[in-house]
């Protein structure tokens, strides 16, 4: 019933081009090379051009190759045999599984209206102090791991994700290395989470294309869950092998990139996708955790930059440890006034003399003489990374809040640290000695 | 409808090229039929018998060939009675009312009106028969919540207007006729209380524009106290991301001292706003003990909402704004963030292929951020009142760099500067307001003499701290040392404010001037120490006590215990005695 047209025009990076009417911008095509058959997309309509993207690339693609137009764009298979399985960016299966065609649903649909939010209450508890206690996550946030290459990102995001009470969870692989695959894989199998997870995973030997599509199709499917009231847990990574994909097509596109060549609706486009986390009124709720690796190690280049303006906050990951500057939970608020009456406070003091001890490290390192206050600054600053920064730590929030006010009172008078008297009075431990 | 046709030869992105017959205008709305969907578009460019329009909408699905409908009007918003309390987007469209309609998406193609055609207004007119009018004259008014909401001669009714005849008081709906005016060729139109302004077009029914100087009081200390924004005057908060604009702004329309907030939210997050309009209705506005809703309209379009018409949002939430200041009325808009819709002008010129300016932005950038600045203002009204828009936008600068040009742009036309900064947020000294790189042009409320010497104190500190990274400690006097000392205790008990704090977050003009007294004698009063790290735990105790202080209602025994015991400090350190 559809056309078939035979004559390909043009082939520039992953793009076609063919002559051809009546077709719908955003529509799928099956392309027929010589090394198999694609999908497509089409991503511009010019009079009677149309403009193609091939999801397995143009490699063996020839002038007289076939294209089919299919009347719909790009969806993908809801239903619960979507759990245990994994596909690839095309949405095809990647284990030994069968194809899923019942119930298909777009991706990429539209936003939910911000009237039908609700404001996130709910604390994601994950026993690792640097977030419970500095910076809370929330059931539906979206926050990325900011990361140079080489940190251990994804050992966090799963560790995270074992830990949180969630209904399923959902990981969307881009640019992923095999073997980082097989060990997401395995890890969410030895703790029995996997037949509560549906993975959709591009690897870095997969074509470029492919990867544009995992973060739609893992959010769509998360989001029909959530509204059937599941709470559901996105892993996203690594976003910035995402906006690369989208670089790429921008290029070929001859689009005039804004910034380091990347395209102007870069913050849209990222934008478009971190907003799919909600928690909606009266059904379930989307929480995002994403990895953005910053290319050396930068956080102004665009993708962490753009990324930093949309996400509700960053884990900012640092030789193994998650920094206390540069880490944030915007949502952290929204909980944390009803955990303890002193969470807020641990949190402010404890960063701010932080700080000053890093002043101290650095007076320290210039051979200046220390102060009695750079002494205990000194003191300080090394039980807090030791005990608190290091990722091994693993304790409830309430232990670590505790654990907070011993480290102060170790090395403090209750005055140095510009503690409300109050909270001194009820907190401050008592001197064993 | 006119002859006109047009049919879509092209899509790239969000913009489509229309092969059209007869006449179009520049900014002209049309509709793209697609698949039994109406897709507002806006005419962006015009060349021969094509042009190129503006989707407000997802683009998928449009095909080659799809129809195009003309509406022969410009983007436009509907003004009269019932926007006070409203929550739109940035084409105006309720969003409470589509998601009773539509449930949890935003389908495309869903178009609702902005006024209620149901709800009645009690009338009460004020115009006699007979009376000369020009556009923006009152003719009534009806009450809008606790406002007294004049009904208007409609602000394109160019020219002298005789008013013919007049309904008696009673209620009625917007669309009712409500009155009837002749012009000088005795033409007569019908007057609704409701009607309609094209969005990129200043309101301009006023006798001057007069210079702002009376304070907007935000009651945030750092900014009231040392970097005052006037009524009628603008602003802009530039900061990386995390710095704390979005609170910044958040706390502001809260607490600033006008009649009517508007919230653009452009391009941010949707959780932002929902804050917003799940907590404002449980908060009362001091001011009038009503929920401080009804003071606030929201303009909503956020970051994953539609980018053209996040690019009309600034605009109607602008237009809004004078449409209330029309009243005599203060008007603070707030946009978060000017940035976003920069980058939709850009996103837009780039599929132009328009050449390219700075960092891709359009050429015209900066005018058109000047365009939208000039909108705010005080003016005198024809009755002899006044009325204000102010306007304060965050800016949101790429990598954080002020060298940017939106940042650029911005700072060369508004009145303010609130330059947020990496090191203060990330150091939890909030609100991260650069207090050395700040400015502003508008008088504030506290004696000028001592906030310059109150600054001079932070430049002086920041001097030695400069210098104490080169000597050390040890090298510094301890002269220095103590003026070193007094900087830090000025940023932490007064600089910095605890957005979050019941008490602390807000602090009124009265308060700011007494607890600014004190600290100006603090900071003006000759210490004597014995040595460095006496005076390092003297200040650390004065700014534990002060802090306090800031925590307590100024009605409250505490207040007063407090400001003692800092007096009683004060007194064992002062050089003589
Ligand atoms: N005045 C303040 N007091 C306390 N915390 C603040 C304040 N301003 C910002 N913060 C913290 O910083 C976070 C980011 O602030 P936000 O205004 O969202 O930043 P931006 O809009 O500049 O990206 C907030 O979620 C909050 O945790
Ligand atoms: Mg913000």
């Amino acid at each position: 019933m559809h056309k078939v047209y035979h004559r390909i025009e043009q082939i520039a990076g992953n793009v076609i081009t063919v002559t051809a009417s009546g077709v719908a911008n955003g529509e799928l095509a099956q392309v027929v090379g010589t090394l198999g058959v694609s999908l497509a997309q089409v991503i511009r309509l010019d009079k009677d051009k149309v403009y193609l993207q091939v999801f397995a690339g143009s490699r063996g693609i020839a002038t007289d190759g076939q294209v089919r137009f299919l009347g719909h764009t790009m969806d993908v298979s809801f239903t619960d045999a979507l759990l245990g399985r994994v596909f690839n960016g095309s949405g095809q299966p990647r284990d030994n599984g069968p194809a899923l065609d019942e119930n298909r649903i777009p991706i990429g649909g539209p936003s939910v209206n911000p009237a039908k939010r609700i404001i996130p209450r709910k604390m994601v508890r994950t026993g690792i102090p640097m977030i419970d206690v500095f910076n809370s996550l929330v059931e539906s946030q979206k926050l990325p791991i900011f990361a140079a290459a080489g940190e251990p990102y994804n050992e966090l995001l799963a560790r995270i994700a074992l830990q949180a009470e969630v209904d399923i969870i959902i990981l969307g692989g881009m640019g992923l290395k095999h073997d980082d695959y097989l060990q997401f894989r395995d890890t969410l199998e030895a703790h029995g989470a996997l037949s509560r997870s549906i993975l959709f995973v591009h690897t870095a030997a997969d074509p470029t294309v492919e990867c544009q599509m995992v973060p739609d199709m893992a959010l769509a499917v998360a989001e029909q869950f959530a509204l059937q009231n599941k709470r559901v847990l996105v892993l996203l990574t690594d976003m910035t092998s995402f906006a690369d994909a989208l670089k790429e097509i921008a290029i070929t596109m001859e689009q005039i990139p804004s910034n380091r060549g990347y395209p102007g609706d870069l913050y849209s486009q990222l934008a478009s996708r971190y907003e799919k986390a909600v928690d909606f009124e009266g059904a379930g709720s989307i929480t995002i955790l994403a990895v953005t690796t910053m290319p050396g190690d930068d956080v102004t280049h665009p993708v962490p930059d753009n990324t930093g303006y949309i996400t509700e906050g960053q884990f900012y990951l640092r030789h193994g440890r998650i920094e206390p500057f540069g880490s944030l939970s915007r949502l952290k608020q929204q909980v944390n006034a009803r955990t303890r009456e002193d969470h807020r406070t641990v949190m402010n003091t404890m960063i701010q003399l932080y700080a000053s001890f890093k002043e101290t490290l650095e007076k320290q390192s210039m051979g200046f003489r220390m102060s009695a206050w750079d002494n205990k600054l000194l003191k300080y600053g090394a039980r807090f990374e030791k005990e608190m920064m290091d990722l091994s730590v693993n304790i409830p929030l309430e232990a670590a809040l505790d654990l907070g006010w011993q480290i102060m009172a170790d090395c403090f008078e209750p005055e140095e640290t510009g503690i409300p008297s109050k909270l001194v009075a009820s907190f401050w431990p008592k001197k064993t000695a | 409808m006119s002859q006109k046709s047009g049919r879509v030869v092209a899509v790239n992105g969000n913009m489509v090229s229309i092969g059209f017959q007869g006449n179009v205008a520049m900014n002209e709305v049309v509709y793209v039929l697609s698949k039994g969907k109406r897709l507002k578009s806006e005419i962006i460019r015009v060349k021969g018998s094509e042009a190129q329009a503006q989707v407000y909408e997802i683009t998928k699905g449009i095909r080659i060939g799809d129809e195009v409908e003309f509406s022969e009007e410009m983007l436009s918003v509907e003004l009269g009675p019932g926007l006070l309390g409203q929550i739109y987007d940035g084409l105006q469209n309720p969003l409470p009312e589509i998601a009773e309609q539509k449930g949890f998406f935003l389908e495309s193609g869903v178009y609702l009106r902005a006024l209620s055609r149901s709800k009645r207004w009690s009338f009460s007119p004020q115009a006699k028969p007979g009376d000369i009018l020009r556009r923006g004259d009152c003719i009534g008014s009806v009450p809008e919540l606790h406002f007294t909401h004049k009904i208007m001669l409609p602000f394109d009714f160019f020219g002298e207007w005789t008013l013919a005849d007049i309904v008696p008081a009673g209620e009625y709906g917007v669309e009712d006729a409500i009155a009837h005016v002749r012009d000088q060729r005795g033409v007569e139109r019908e007057l609704r209380m409701m009607f309609s302004w094209p969005v990129k077009r200043a309101v301009d029914c006023y006798v001057e524009r007069l210079k702002p100087k009376q304070p907007m009081v935000t009651k945030t200390r750092i900014i009231d106290t040392f970097f005052p924004v006037a009524k009628g005057g603008t602003y802009c908060i530039p900061g990386p991301f995390g710095a704390g604009k979005t609170v910044l702004q958040q706390v502001t329309s809260r607490n600033a001292d006008v009649d009517i907030v508007i919230l653009a939210a452009c391009g941010e997050r949707a959780g932002e706003v929902v804050e917003t309009l799940k907590e404002f209705p449980q908060i009362s506005d001091p001011r009038t003990g009503r929920s401080l809703m009804e003071r606030t309209i929201i303009i909503c379009n956020t970051s994953s909402m539609p980018v053209a018409s996040r690019e009309a949002s600034v605009y109607t939430a602008v237009t809004i704004a004078e449409y209330y200041r029309q009243m005599g009325l203060d008007v603070l808009l707030l946009a978060d963030s000017t940035s976003r819709w920069a980058q939709a002008m850009r996103e837009m010129s780039g599929r132009l292929e328009e050449i390219p300016g700075e960092e891709a932005f359009p050429a015209y950038l900066e005018s058109l951020i000047a365009g939208f600045y000039e909108r705010a203002g005080l003016v005198l009204l024809n009755d002899g009142e006044t009325g204000s828009v102010t306007i304060g936008g965050a800016v949101s600068p790429a990598g954080g760099n002020f060298e940017e040009p939106v940042t650029q742009a911005t700072l060369k036309v508004v009145g303010a500067f609130h330059g947020l900064n990496r090191e203060r947020s990330d150091a939890r000294r909030y609100p991260a307001i650069h207090p050395l790189d700040s400015w502003s042009k508008y008088p504030g409320m506290v004696d000028a003499k001592q906030v310059e010497e109150a600054r001079d104190v932070l430049r002086r500190g920041n001097e030695v701290n400069q210098m104490m990274k080169v000597v050390g400690e040890e090298g510094t006097s301890i002269e220095d040392f103590v003026m070193f000392l007094k900087s830090e205790f000025l940023d932490a008990a007064y600089l910095q404010q605890n957005s979050f704090h019941d008490v602390d977050a807000a602090t009124d003009a009265d308060r700011q001037t007494y607890v600014f007294a004190k600290i100006h004698k603090i900071l003006h009063a000759r210490m004597f120490f014995p040595d460095k790290d006496a005076a390092r735990r003297w200040f650390l105790q004065l700014t534990a006590v002060t802090k306090d202080w800031n925590l307590v209602l100024m009605k409250s025994p505490e207040f007063k215990q407090l400001e003692e015991r800092l007096d009683g400090m004060l007194a064992e350190v002062l050089e003589n005695a």
